[in-house]
């Protein structure tokens, strides 16, 4: 468990049947590349988030396989339909076998 | 333990590119990674987007965004990173579009790939160069 991982989410909170819509997530993680030394010159080992899933009452929206090129505190911007009133599932799966999760519900108007 | 169908195909690929190469020759290159991605079919260019920045300021973020119309999965590589692989995106039954954003590290001024996998299994790329003012990767 990376420490202080803290994931945001921005998605709508209420949607018409249908619609399209942008979601924003981002995670606090360092990412750490495998490719940094520390002062003695020894490589740091690599320990990044290697996968980011977002579904939707169960059905996929994205699945995103990560490598170490990606930044700092990952951060994704895609797009969702929203057939229904339901949940928006987050998941981020760590080298160290840790799992993050969050949660977003959209009503339908 | 089930296989999507993804990793099958990235399994199957590996035991292939295992058994066509010596043990310890296995080098990633761009070329490699591509053909394990379209299983050795033909790249077409163009029919994908790629936004970056002409001028990354700083290597360790900088943002891109692919898009390609009807594609199932982009894959986005990183030429000259010492790791080119930087992510795959998989678009699921849900998706708007067929588009997403992130902010990737670069090692220095390089192109970078974007290999899009249309629904009717053809591919598309498209590259750009990036120059990098301060590289990234970490030190």
């Amino acid at each position: 468990m990376a420490e202080n991982v803290k994931a945001r989410v921005r998605a709508p909170r209420s949607a018409s049947a249908g619609e399209v819509a942008t979601i924003k997530t981002l995670i606090s993680h360092p990412m750490e590349s495998g490719q940094r030394k520390d002062s003695q010159g020894n490589t740091i080992p690599r320990s990044i988030i290697h996968r980011f899933t977002c579904d939707f009452n169960g059905e996929n929206v994205i699945d995103v396989k990560m490598e170490p090129a990606i930044s700092t505190n990952p951060y994704f911007e895609f797009e969702a339909k929203i057939p229904e009133a339901g949940e928006f599932k987050f998941t981020w799966y760590d080298d160290d076998g840790s799992v993050y999760e969050e949660s977003a519900t959209v009503e339908v108007s | 333990m089930d296989f999507t169908r993804r990793e099958t195909l990235a399994l199957g690929a590996g035991a292939a590119a295992l058994t066509l190469l010596p043990a310890g020759a296995y080098a990633a290159t761009v070329d490699e990674l591509v053909n394990e991605f379209t299983g050795g079919a033909d790249v077409a260019d163009g029919g994908v987007n790629l936004d970056a920045p002409e001028i990354a300021e700083n290597g360790n973020t900088v943002p891109i965004s692919v898009s390609a119309d009807g594609a199932t999965a982009i894959m986005v590589l990183a030429a000259g990173n010492p790791t080119p692989p930087v992510a795959t995106f998989n678009f699921g039954p849900l998706a708007g579009s067929s588009s997403a954003s992130t902010r990737i590290r670069l090692a220095g001024t390089q192109d970078v790939i974007a290999v899009a996998k249309m629904a009717d299994g053809s591919f598309a790329r498209t590259s750009k160069e990036v120059k990098v003012t301060i590289g990234g990767c970490g030190g």
